[in-house]
């Protein structure tokens, strides 16, 4: 089954030279993907990722406020009672890591990660939530 | 190519030049001339200036060393600033954070997270104030980088100045407003492009009647660069912007060369290092071609393009950081053997964090190795006459001029509406996508190494380096704002802001005069910037 993702940006970071990329990248692997926009809030992406049934959220963050904003985008999905995975893409520093993937987020992928890496763990994900 | 300059006139320039009596030697005391080259060849300081803007170049005076900071509060700020001039940095650069060039206020829940985080939070005149304190504004120049919101933190900037006596004649510096770059690749807009362009307007006016000494616009190819652009879409998109700024001021009025001389630019210095010199050689010519040929400017200083350069923050990797330092040291070197008037050097840091302290002071050491140690700074446009060089210099105007007919096409000959039509069609955002694309697949193939990312890599990842901003800043700015609240005139905050959008309705009048009184009432970033989107709306784009 073709994994359809939704790549968002929220907050007040307009840097989209990595989201633009990601979303032609994973299209080329093969996938659906729904691109937000920049600027959105965090309900608005829990509305989008429900509206477009995906199978998974992607936020790109580059400004450092990814502590705030990732966990606020995860609230709001479960708060409306969506459950898909969400992976964040960006610089994210180790200490910070550990602190996103113990709030929920399932995969963080900093600058340099090879896209073979991204669709195999995406796809994973998928399966361990989908089977 | 027609070639203007000779030797005779460069050599006539050259002696009335404050550099005519400098003697070089290189380290083994050979006789270093100021330049080289034929009898009948191009010369720095003439007309079309590949080669330099002045005839002697660094030896008339060397680049200003201006480091780019901000993080925090504006008094977290100011000790860098300090930091930056007891170290011998020549010019300071303010970077503000994301809700400030948003026009956003520190206090308003869309800035959570966000503030003091990518630069300095300013939210009134008060910040401004901590922010340059005990810094002599009238002997040193001051760079803002701020745009949607540029006019209010520039009448800040003047009022603060004048509330410590100092003329608004007498201030020196760049505000870099350039707002069309914004709805390119930056994406930190407010206003649709056309009121935005008003308030450039209103900028450029004001700078060139009362502020002689002040660039009102830094044109940015900076920013478009890091976007992921080429190297020839940086030089056409920001020319593109600048002959745009140029229709515009005469649009108000303006005579070319009244204002052309206060125009700045911004380049980036990307890790390419021949084309890199060649991109700024092709820019210079470019610029002086068009202005003198398709604008009419007859001032010599209207065909000069002076720019600031930054090395690339795209070229930093997060991966074994310490190489960043001989990147950033490479880069550093291409802006200036290609001519460059001011500098920034990135820190090794920046792939991770705002620049600790310690990595900013060793940026501005690789800057003084390279005025101070290398002898580079004795001779104007060393790499002229390469083959290599000059065929660059050559090919990259040939396809930034193909770039640049393109866009004034689609404006039925205005550059001005040829760039808010490529704005609205999506046209550059398209161009620079595709590059970026590009690149990152080359990368993703191992087609284009990058050392530490894709090849070269070490069995133990490097720690990152580590730069905690202040946790407390964000709250300690919203008690900063709070304070200011209590203790201003709401009555006048009313006023004033009444004035202003009252103002703002007609579009023949100049904001700057209300936007003062605005800051001197202590009106916030945020609020005023509300009121204008009261007149001005805001601008939307869909995602493509």
């Amino acid at each position: 089954m073709t994994l359809r993702v939704l790549i968002a940006k929220v907050g007040l970071d307009g840097h989209d030279r990595g989201v633009n990329v990601i979303t032609r990248l994973l299209r080329d692997a093969g996938m659906e993907v729904i691109y937000t926009g920049l600027f959105q809030t965090p309900e608005a992406v829990a509305r989008t990722a429900i509206d477009e049934d995906v199978d998974l959220v992607g936020l790109s963050i580059l400004s450092g406020a990814h502590l705030t904003l990732a966990p606020l985008v995860l609230q709001s999905l479960r708060d409306q009672g969506c459950f898909v995975p969400v992976v964040v893409g960006g610089i994210i520093p180790e200490s910070d890591v550990t602190a996103l993937l113990q709030s929920g987020i399932a995969a963080i992928f900093g600058s340099g990660t090879s896209l073979d890496h991204i669709v195999s763990t995406l796809e994973e994900l998928q399966v361990s939530i989908d089977p | 190519m027609e070639h203007h300059g000779e030797r005779s006139q460069w050599l006539e320039a050259y002696q009335k030049s404050p550099a005519a009596l400098s003697r070089a030697t290189t380290q083994s005391g050979v006789a270093i001339e100021a330049v080289y080259g034929s009898e009948d060849g191009e010369y720095p300081g003439l007309f079309p200036y590949s080669r330099g803007i002045h005839p002697a170049m660094y030896r008339s005076r060397l680049w200003t060393m201006r480091m780019f900071a901000g993080f925090g509060t504006a008094p977290e700020t100011n000790q860098r600033f300090h930091e930056i001039i007891a170290a011998g940095g020549t010019g300071i650069s303010t970077a503000y954070d994301m809700p400030t060039l948003l026009g956003i206020d520190s206090d308003d829940p869309r800035a959570l997270g966000e503030v003091g985080r990518c630069g300095v939070a300013i939210d009134t005149l008060d910040d401004v104030a901590d922010l340059y304190d005990g810094i002599d504004l009238s002997a040193i120049t001051t760079s803002m980088t701020i745009n949607a919101p540029a006019a209010v933190i520039f009448a800040m900037f003047v009022a603060n100045a004048e509330n410590h006596g100092i003329a608004r004649s007498q201030l020196g510096g760049t505000l870099q407003n350039d707002i069309l770059k914004e709805y390119q690749a930056q994406h930190e807009y407010v206003f649709p492009p056309r009121p935005s362009l008003r308030l450039v307007r209103d900028t450029m006016v004001f700078a060139s009647r009362e502020m002689p000494h002040w660039h009102p616009l830094s044109i940015s190819g900076y920013h478009i660069r890091e976007a992921g652009s080429t190297a020839a879409q940086e030089v056409a998109f920001t020319l593109a912007n600048g002959f745009a700024y140029v229709e515009l001021a005469r649009r108000a009025g303006l005579a070319v060369d009244h204002f052309a001389p206060q125009l700045s630019f911004f380049f980036n210095a990307h890790i390419d290092f021949f084309e890199e010199v060649a991109k700024y050689r092709c820019a210079r010519r470019l610029w002086a071609t068009w202005m003198r040929d398709h604008y009419g400017a007859l001032d010599e200083r209207s065909w000069q393009l002076r720019f600031h350069a930054q090395t690339a923050g795209v070229s930093l990797t997060a991966q074994q950081p310490d190489n960043n330092h001989a990147r950033t040291a490479i880069e550093a070197l291409a802006a200036v053997m290609g001519g460059a008037q001011s500098l920034h050097t990135n820190s090794f840091d920046e792939a991770w964090t705002l620049p600790s302290a310690d990595a900013a002071r060793v940026a501005l050491r690789t800057q003084q190795v390279i005025a101070y140690e290398t002898n580079v700074s004795q001779v104007a446009d060393p790499l002229g006459g390469s083959w290599f060089v000059e065929s660059l210099t050559d090919q990259l105007g040939h396809d930034a001029s193909q770039l640049l007919e393109e866009i004034r096409e689609m404006g039925e000959g205005s550059m001005l509406e040829g760039c808010l039509i490529a704005i609205d069609n999506g046209w550059f955002e398209g161009h620079i996508a595709d590059a970026a694309y590009a690149h990152e697949r080359a990368v993703q193939r191992g087609e284009r190494i990058i050392v530490g990312v894709n090849a070269f890599l070490d069995a133990t990842p490097a720690p990152a380096p580590v730069n905690q901003v202040n946790a407390e800043g964000e709250s300690l700015q919203r008690e900063r704002l709070a304070r200011v609240r209590q203790a201003r005139s709401d009555d006048q905050v009313r006023a004033t802001l009444s004035e202003l959008t009252s103002d703002a309705t007609d579009p023949n009048t100049n904001l700057m005069p209300a936007l003062m009184n605005a800051v001197q009432a202590r009106a916030s970033v945020g609020e005023i910037m509300s009121s204008l989107a009261d007149v001005f709306g805001r601008h939307q784009v869909a995602p493509r």
